[in-house]
């Protein structure tokens, strides 16, 4: 039976000539580069436009962009490690004028002897801390390149409690089990939530003095959070309650759209 | 007589075009960080010639109060542009187009030699391979300011997990300053980039897209003509 398709064989095709050669492989290349250039303009229209994240602790980002920014986290939170310590300079080093940037939550003077910490524990005891309390634990000092989020540093100097020392001696190592800690202040206009290994970090501390004076109402009176592996806006002042969960605590700048975890 | 010539390999076509865009976006979303502190200026002798950058510049662009927004186009797309960097770099290397594209110990006398040609100054320019002299220490530097950006970002992104990179970057501050002088050279290298590309004319710019250029060749002889051997030399 003859074959209907033999016919291609009696006539070979013929071996393209240069200018077909180059218009064919134009015609690929170029029509390659718009297609994959439209799907990119197209992608990127989708990520600009795309919705704002449902307020959950976060919000205020492009929902995909939220998504990448927890995605991050996980990714550098493996590098994280007690290990890495922040850099510490010598006293003559630290600014005598420290920058201050933001007063929400601790606007005013508060009255520092009927000031308590007050620690709520996960089986919902709560425990009234003083400062004298605090003062009598063993104080750590530290100066450091203090870095905002903005972009700015600053070398200071902070005098306080270690957040690990703190922790032991008030009995609270079965909190550190949870995996974060949420501080707010007295009027809890102001709140920050820290995953637990950062809180422990060696270089944490619950800080009552600023160059080796009593905090001014303006750095947080009478105790603020001093957390070197993290940016400025974790740095609590005016501490008025603690607790401890497993799942985010509010968080004041990333309702903001910043990233929940900021960590340096 | 038209002849293709193979000139820019498929993964170096797609990694350039595709850093493109990336870099748009990082440089971008980077001045919406820088935004929040901008204290970069050109101070000479107590005369400031350049603030970085004036305010018409941010209001045309959109920068001002977008800082979280930045921060998170920032690092989303820091993942791209590494792996895509990771990508060029690999391949170049195992392909041995390095070999192409890595300054010689001539390139340096020879690169202006190739500027002053490209001025008009001087008639001949050095002959060359695939990159003339100019441009292997362009691309090659391109690169290395690709790595230097990565390092000094992550130096300013994880200051206190990356210490030693803080370190190595001259400390915070200075590793700041770098990683926004790195960006000012790429738009200059853009600006000298695209000046030349277009100077080059189509057929080089096309070469960047499909991969061949089109030379004229002379046709080679089909039968050699060979000086009759039989002859009796002249006495």
């Amino acid at each position: 039976m003859k074959n209907p398709f033999s016919k291609k064989h009696k006539s070979p095709k013929k071996p393209l000539t240069v200018e077909q050669k180059i218009s064919r492989r134009n015609f690929l290349s170029f029509g390659t580069f718009i297609v994959a250039g439209s799907v990119a303009y197209g992608g990127w229209k989708w990520l600009y436009n795309s919705p704002e994240e449902a307020r959950t602790v976060t919000a205020g980002a492009r929902a995909p962009l939220r998504r990448a920014l927890n995605k991050t986290e996980l990714a550098f939170r493996r590098v994280f490690s007690n290990n890495n310590l922040v850099k510490t300079y010598p006293k003559e080093m630290a600014a005598k004028n420290v920058r201050h940037n933001s007063d929400i939550g601790s606007e005013g003077k508060i009255d520092i002897d009927t000031w308590k910490l007050q620690v709520k524990k996960h089986t919902g005891e709560v425990l009234q801390i003083t400062l004298d309390d605090i003062k009598a634990l063993p104080k750590t000092d530290i100066i450091y390149d203090f870095k905002c989020v903005e972009g700015w540093d600053q070398i200071s100097h902070w005098g306080g409690v270690k957040f690990v020392d703190f922790i032991n001696h008030f009995k609270l190592g079965a909190e550190t089990q949870l995996q974060y800690v949420g501080l707010a202040t007295p009027d809890a206009e102001y709140y920050v939530g820290i995953d637990m290994p950062s809180a422990m970090h060696p270089q944490t501390l619950l800080a009552y003095e600023v160059n080796e004076k009593p905090l001014p109402p303006n750095h947080g009176a009478p105790l603020r959070l001093i957390i070197p592996v993290k940016y400025g806006i974790k740095n609590l002042k005016r501490i008025g309650s603690m607790s401890f969960s497993d799942s985010r605590p509010p968080d004041y700048w990333a309702e903001q759209g910043y990233d929940y975890y900021s960590g340096l | 007589m038209k002849v293709i010539k193979e000139k820019h390999p498929l993964a170096m076509r797609w990694t350039h075009w595709v850093n493109f865009p990336i870099l748009t976006i990082m440089i971008w979303s980077g001045m919406l960080i820088y935004w929040a502190n901008d204290e970069y200026k050109i101070t000479l002798f107590g005369y400031t010639f350049f603030s970085f950058f004036p305010d018409w510049f941010y209001n045309a662009l959109r920068i001002p109060h977008r800082l979280s927004e930045g921060m998170a186009f920032h690092f989303l797309f820091m993942w791209f542009f590494t792996l895509n960097g990771i990508l060029y770099v690999l391949y170049t290397i195992i392909s041995g187009e390095w070999r192409e594209l890595v300054p010689q110990k001539k390139s340096f006398k020879e690169a202006w030699l190739v500027l002053l040609h490209d001025l008009h100054i001087r008639k001949m320019a050095p002959p060359q391979n695939k990159y003339n002299a100019a441009q292997r220490i362009a691309y090659t530097a391109i690169i290395v300011m690709g790595i230097g950006s990565v390092i000094t970002g992550l130096a300013i992104y994880k200051p206190v997990q990356f210490y030693y990179l803080t370190w190595l970057c001259g400390g915070y501050h200075f590793a700041r300053i770098l990683h926004f002088a790195l960006t000012i050279g790429y738009v200059l290298f853009f600006v000298v980039h695209v000046v030349q590309v277009i100077l080059a004319g189509w057929n080089n710019f096309r070469s960047v897209i499909s991969g061949f250029e089109v030379v004229n060749e002379d046709p080679k002889p089909i039968i050699e003509i060979t000086p009759p051997s039989d002859e009796k030399p002249i006495q």
